[in-house]
C-alpha cells in the first residue's frame, strides 16, 4: 500500500509494506464487520410504534458467546499480527546482516553530518569523508550506521527506506540498511528538535558502484582540507565522549 | 443557569453561588465551562498551524504569518491544551463532579472543600498556561510530550520563561486532579445510596472512578520527573544531560508511563458516557454488565505495562519493543470487548435518534476507526514506518475527537436538562452534529494518506522535502485543512445553541429521556444538596423494557411492586454482595 | 459502605498516590545508581551520624503518634494534643538538624548542581523535608482541635500520614546515606 505512495528503496521496505499489507486487510475486515453489524443494528432496531426494546441481559452464557466468539476470533488475529510484527522488528532492528559498509550520522540543530568510512572502510581515520546534509551510499551494499546526537532528541528518518531511528544525545545507536534502489531520497527528523525542525531536511543519494567512487573522488579533494582543519571538531569529541554511556543504546 | 439553588440554611450571594461554591454540581460546570473556554484557545491554534500547514507562508486571517517557532508553539499548545485542559476537565472533572454524587444518590462529594479547592488550583493552572504566551521567548515549542535535553535548556528551546510555566501549569493540573480523583474515589466507596450494591452503579460512575485510580497510579512518576525537569531548567542540575550524567530517555519513560493510561483516563469516561446515553435511546438493558465493568479495570491495570510502544524507535532496547508490543496488542482484546458489548446492546433495542444518541452512535462507529488504526502503531515492525508521521496524527485524533468532543457532546445534550432546567434544541443539535461528524471525516482521512505517504509531523512547511512537496499532497493538506475550518464554524451551531437553550430552551421535566438512574429523580436542575428525599436504590441502573410492566424503564429509585417479585431486573435474594 | 470511615479512607489514597512520587523518584535513582558506580566517591561525603540521628529522631516521633492515636481512641484529647505537638517537635528536630547538615555540605562545595548524586540527594530529601514541614503543620492544626476534645478521629488520620513520612525516610537513609 505504501508503494503505491513511495518507492521503496531498501530491503526491508518491502518487509515492512507486507506487514502493513497484512495488518490492513486483518483489521480492515473486523471494522467493516463491525461498522456493518452497528449500522445494520441501527437500523434494524429503530424505533417502531407498538414493538418495544427487547429485555437481553446479556449475563448469560447463550447470549454472551455473542460477545466472546468474536472476541477469542479477535485473540486469534492479535497473535496472528504479533508473530508477524515481531518478525518484521527483528529483521530491522535486531538481526542485522554484517555490514560492508560503515557511516556515521550525527544530528544537531538543525542539519545531518554524514561522516563516510572513505577508501580504507573504515571510521575515524583520516581519509574519512564528512558531508553535510547530503548522504552518500552504494546500492546493494550493506550499511551499518552509529547515530549520534549532539545537542537534544533528533530522529533519523529515511521513508523510502521505512527506517526510523531516534538519535539520542549520550547514546550512540547502531542500525543498518541496504539500498535497493538508485536516486536519491529524502532524510527526514521526526523528532521535534526545537525551532528548525521543520528545515532539517537532508538527502539520501544511493548510486552504483562506479558512481559512488565518482563522488567519493570528487569529495575526497575537498574534504581533505575541511578533514584537517576540523580534525577535532565536536564530532571527533561526540564519538570520543560517546562511547561512555552506552548502556541502553541498541545492540 | 435559572433560578440559583436555594440553600437549606441561607441564601448564598452570586459569589458563593456560581464562583466560590462547594456544591459538586457548580463546581462540575466550573470544570466544563473553563473547559470549553480552553477548547476555544486549543482551536484557534489548530486552526492557525492548519492554515500555515496548508497555505504556508500565506498571512492567516487574526494571526499573521506563522514563523516556524509560532509553529512549533502552535501545535506544542494545541496538545498540551486539548489533552489537559479540555479532555481532562470536561469528561472527568466535569461530568464527574456532576454525575457522581447524583448518580449515587448522596448530597455531595465527601470533602466538598477538596473538591473547590481542586477546581481553583486548576483554574490558576490555566491561568498559567495561557499566561507563558505571552512571556518573552514566547510559549514552549517542544511539544507536548516535551522530551529534554530540548525542554530541558532554553540554550535549546529559545523559550527560558515558556517552558517554565508550562511545566509549571501542568505540575499543577495534576495536583488539581489528585485532589479531585480522591474525592471521586472516597464518595464512589463511601457514599452511595442506600441498597445500592457495587453491581448497581451506573458504568459511567466506574469508569471515571477506574479513571480516577489509574490516574492516581500513573501520574506519581511524572511529577517526581517534572520537579526533576523543573530543577534543570531553573537550578542547573543535570537530570536530563547526557554529558553530565543524566539520561534524556528517563523522562520518555516517566512520561509515558504516565500519557499511556492517560489515555485510558480519558477514554473510560467518555465509554461511561456513552453506555449511559446508548441505553437509554436504546430503551434496552447494557449488553453484559458485568462483563463490561471487568474488561474497564482489566484496560485499566494492562494500559500500565504498555507505555514503552511510544518509544519503539527511541532507542530502547529491541526486545523491549518486542515485549512492549504484546502487551499493547493485548489492551485491544478487553477495549474490544467493551466495543462488542455496546454493539450487542443496540441488538433487540428501541432506537430513538435525539442528538445524544447520534453523539453517542458515532462516538462508537468513529473510535473503531481510531481503534484499528492504533493496531498499525502498536505493532512494532509497522510503527518504524509509522512512528511520527501524520498517520499517528490522523490515529489519536481518531480516538481523542470521538472521546473529548462526540462523547463530551452526547454527555452535554443528555445532561443538559438536568443541569440547566432546560431542553437543547433538537433541530440545531442535528446540524451541529452532522456537520462537525462529516467535516471532521474529511479534516483526517486525508492526513492518514498523507503520514503514509511519509509527512511527518510538526513541520511548518515541507517545502524543504522533495518527496512531500508535491501538488497531490499539498491538496490533501489544504483539503483537511477546509474540513477543519468547517468543523470549526459548525461550533458555532453548538455554542448559540447552548447559550439560546440556557434561556430560551423548553422547560424540562425532573426525567425528560424517561431514564433510569438517579440523578433523574432530582428536580432539574438539581438544588444544592441534590435530592427531595434521599433516595433508596431497589435494583441495577440499566432495567429498560423490562417485559410485563406498562413503563419500559424502571427506576432504580422506584420499590419493587410486590405483586410481582419474580420479574427480571427485580432484587433477587442472592444478590452480589457489595 | 467500605466500613472504613472517609477520613482514614482519603489518607490512603493520599498516600497511595505519594508512593508512586517518590517511588518515580527513588526508581530513577537507583537505575542511575546502578549505572554509575563512581557515585560513590560523592556519597562517601553524606553524613551518616546526621542522618542516624535524624532516623532515629523520626521513628521516635512516629511512636508518639501512635500514643497520641491511643490517647484518642480513649477520648482524651488533651494528652493526644499533648503527644502530637511532640511529634511536631520531632518533625522540628529532624528539620533543624537537616538544616546543619545541608548547610556544610553546601559550604563545602557540594551543591544541588555539582553532580548527578548530589542533585538526587538534594531533590529526595527536599520533597521529603517538604512533606515533614506539611505533615508538622497538620500536627499543629490537629492538635489545635483535639485539644478542644473534637474531631478526635484527625488524630488517627494524621498518625497514618506522619507514619508514611517516616517510613519514606526509612528508603531514603540508606539509598542516600548508607549505600557507599
Amino acid at each position: 500500500m505504501i508503494s503505491w505512495l513511495l518507492p521503496q528503496a531498501s530491503t526491508f521496505a518491502s518487509t515492512i509494506d507486507g506487514l502493513v499489507l497484512l495488518i490492513a486487510v486483518i483489521v480492515g475486515v473486523w471494522l467493516i464487520l463491525a461498522e456493518v453489524v452497528l449500522f445494520g443494528f441501527i437500523w434494524k432496531y429503530r424505533a417502531r410504534d407498538g414493538i418495544r426494546g427487547q429485555y437481553v441481559s446479556g449475563e448469560d452464557r447463550s447470549q454472551k458467546k455473542w460477545v466472546s466468539y468474536p472476541h477469542y476470533a479477535v485473540v486469534v488475529f492479535d497473535i496472528i499480527i504479533i508473530v508477524a510484527a515481531l518478525r518484521v522488528w527483528n529483521e530491522v532492528k535486531v538481526a542485522a546482516p554484517p555490514g560492508e559498509e560503515q557511516i556515521r550520522i550525527i544530528a544537531q540543530q538543525w542539519s545531518w553530518t554524514f561522516v563516510h568510512a572513505g577508501p580504507d572502510g573504515k571510521l575515524d581515520t583520516p581519509d574519512d569523508i564528512r558531508t553535510v546534509d547530503d548522504m552518500y551510499v552504494q546500492r546493494d551494499r550493506v550499511y551499518t550506521f552509529e547515530l549520534h546526537a549532539r545537542d537534544v532528541v533528533h530522529s533519523f528518518s529515511v521513508p523510502a527506506f521505512r527506517l526510523k531511528q531516534d538519535a539520542i544525545p549520550g547514546r550512540v545507536i547502531h542500525g543498518w540498511f541496504r539500498p535497493t534502489r538508485e536516486g536519491t531520497f529524502d532524510v527526514q527528523c521526526v523528532e521535534m528538535c526545537g525551532v528548525g525542525h521543520g528545515l532539517m531536511a537532508g538527502r539520501i543519494h544511493i548510486g552504483s558502484a562506479a558512481q559512488y567512487a565518482a563522488w567519493m573522488t570528487e569529495f575526497r579533494t575537498t574534504a581533505a582540507t575541511a578533514n584537517r582543519i576540523t580534525g577535532s571538531t565536536p564530532v571527533a569529541d561526540v564519538a570520543a565522549h560517546d562511547h561512555v554511556g552506552t548502556a541502553g543504546g541498541t545492540r | 443557569m435559572t433560578g440559583h439553588a436555594p440553600d437549606a440554611t441561607r441564601a448564598p450571594g452570586f459569589v458563593r453561588t456560581y464562583l466560590w461554591s462547594t456544591d459538586h454540581k457548580t463546581i462540575g460546570l466550573q470544570y466544563m465551562l473553563t473547559g470549553m473556554a480552553m477548547a476555544l484557545i486549543g482551536a484557534f491554534a489548530a486552526y492557525v498551524f492548519r492554515m500555515q500547514a496548508a497555505f504556508p507562508g500565506a498571512s492567516v486571517p487574526l494571526f499573521g504569518r506563522v514563523a516556524a517557532a509560532d509553529y512549533n508553539y502552535l501545535v506544542t499548545m494545541h496538545g498540551t491544551i486539548m489533552i489537559f485542559w479540555v479532555a481532562m476537565p470536561v469528561l472527568l472533572a466535569g461530568f464527574g463532579n456532576y454525575l457522581i454524587p447524583l448518580m449515587l444518590g448522596c448530597d455531595d462529594m465527601v470533602f466538598p472543600r477538596v473538591n473547590r479547592l481542586s477546581y481553583q488550583i486548576f483554574f490558576l493552572s490555566s491561568v498559567v498556561l495561557v499566561a507563558s504566551f505571552f512571556v518573552p521567548g514566547g510559549a514552549f515549542g517542544g511539544a507536548w510530550t516535551a522530551y529534554p535535553p530540548l525542554s530541558a535548556n532554553s540554550a535549546y528551546s529559545m523559550t527560558p520563561f515558556g517552558s517554565t510555566l508550562w511545566l509549571l501549569a501542568v505540575a499543577l493540573e495534576f495536583v488539581a486532579f489528585l485532589l479531585g480523583g480522591i474525592n471521586f474515589i472516597t464518595t464512589t466507596m463511601n457514599s452511595r445510596a442506600p441498597g445500592m450494591k457495587m453491581f448497581d452503579i451506573p458504568i459511567i460512575v466506574w469508569t471515571i472512578m477506574i479513571a480516577a485510580v489509574l490516574f492516581m497510579g500513573s501520574v506519581g512518576p511524572l511529577v517526581a520527573g517534572a520537579v526533576m525537569l523543573l530543577f534543570d531548567q531553573v537550578v542547573g542540575t543535570g537530570f536530563y544531560d547526557p554529558a553530565r550524567g543524566g539520561d534524556p530517555v528517563l523522562w520518555q519513560h516517566l512520561f509515558w508511563f504516565f500519557g499511556h493510561p492517560e489515555v485510558y483516563v480519558l477514554l473510560l469516561p467518555a465509554m461511561g458516557i456513552v453506555a449511559e446515553v446508548m441505553v437509554v435511546f436504546a430503551r434496552k438493558k447494557l449488553f453484559a454488565y458485568r462483563t463490561i465493568v471487568y474488561s474497564a479495570v482489566a484496560t485499566g491495570i494492562i494500559s500500565f505495562f504498555v507505555w514503552a510502544h511510544h518509544q519503539f524507535v527511541a532507542g530502547i532496547d529491541p526486545r523491549m519493543a518486542s515485549l512492549f508490543s504484546v502487551t499493547t496488542l493485548i489492551i485491544s482484546i478487553p477495549v474490544a470487548e467493551m466495543f462488542f458489548a455496546y454493539i450487542a446492546t443496540l441488538y433487540g433495542g428501541s432506537i430513538r435518534f435525539s442528538t445524544p444518541m447520534l453523539w453517542a452512535l458515532a462516538f462508537v462507529a468513529e473510535f473503531l476507526i481510531g481503534g484499528v488504526t492504533g493496531i498499525f502503531l502498536g505493532s512494532a515492525g509497522s510503527d518504524i514506518y509509522f512512528h511520527d508521521t501524520y498517520f499517528v496524527v490522523a490515529h489519536f485524533h481518531y480516538t481523542f475527537f470521538p472521546i473529548a468532543f462526540l462523547a463530551a457532546f452526547a454527555g452535554i445534550t443528555f445532561w443538559f436538562p438536568k443541569m440547566f432546567g432546560r431542553m437543547m434544541n433538537e433541530t440545531w443539535g442535528k446540524v451541529h452534529f452532522w456537520g462537525t461528524i462529516i467535516a471532521f471525516n474529511i479534516c483526517f482521512i486525508p492526513l492518514f494518506i498523507t503520514g503514509t505517504a511519509g509527512d511527518h509531523r510538526r513541520i511548518f512547511d515541507y517545502s524543504m522535502f522533495a518527496e512531500l512537496a508535491t501538488p497531490e499532497m499539498q491538496s490533501l493538506r489544504i483539503l483537511a485543512t477546509r474540513a477543519l475550518l468547517v468543523t470549526l464554524a459548525f461550533q458555532v451551531v453548538f455554542v448559540v445553541n447552548f447559550v439560546y437553550s440556557l434561556f430560551r430552551g423548553t422547560v424540562a421535566e425532573a426525567n425528560p429521556w424517561k431514564a433510569n438512574t438517579l440523578e433523574w429523580l432530582a428536580p432539574s436542575p438539581p438544588p444544592h444538596g441534590n435530592f427531595v428525599t434521599m433516595p433508596v436504590v431497589y435494583r441495577g441502573p440499566y432495567e429498560y423494557s423490562v417485559p410485563n410492566r406498562d413503563e419500559d424503564y424502571w427506576p432504580q429509585h422506584e420499590p419493587d411492586e410486590p405483586a410481582d417479585p419474580d420479574a427480571p431486573g427485580a432484587r433477587r435474594p442472592l444478590q452480589q454482595p457489595a | 459502605m467500605t466500613g472504613i470511615p472517609t477520613g482514614r479512607l482519603a489518607v490512603w489514597w493520599v498516600l497511595a498516590s505519594e508512593i508512586v512520587i517518590f517511588g518515580g523518584l527513588l526508581g530513577a535513582y537507583i537505575m542511575h545508581r546502578i549505572g554509575h558506580p563512581e557515585w560513590e566517591g560523592q556519597a562517601i561525603h553524606t553524613n551518616v551520624w546526621a542522618g542516624g540521628f535524624n532516623t532515629f529522631v523520626l521513628l521516635s516521633s512516629s511512636l508518639s503518634a501512635v500514643l497520641a492515636h491511643q490517647a484518642a481512641e480513649r477520648g482524651d484529647g488533651k494528652s493526644a494534643a499533648r503527644l502530637l505537638l511532640l511529634t511536631a517537635a520531632g518533625g522540628a528536630t529532624f528539620l533543624i538538624v537537616k538544616a546543619f547538615e545541608w548547610t556544610a555540605e553546601i559550604t563545602s562545595g557540594f551543591t544541588i548542581g555539582s553532580n548527578l548524586f548530589w542533585s538526587f540527594y538534594y531533590t529526595a530529601a527536599g520533597l521529603h523535608a517538604l512533606h515533614v514541614l506539611a505533615g508538622m503543620v497538620i500536627l499543629l492544626f490537629v492538635a489545635a482541635t483535639a485539644a478542644k476534645n473534637i474531631e478526635l478521629h484527625r488524630v488517627e488520620n494524621i498518625g497514618i500520614y506522619w507514619h508514611f513520612v517516616d517510613i519514606v525516610w526509612i528508603f531514603l537513609f540508606p539509598l542516600l546515606y548508607i549505600a557507599k
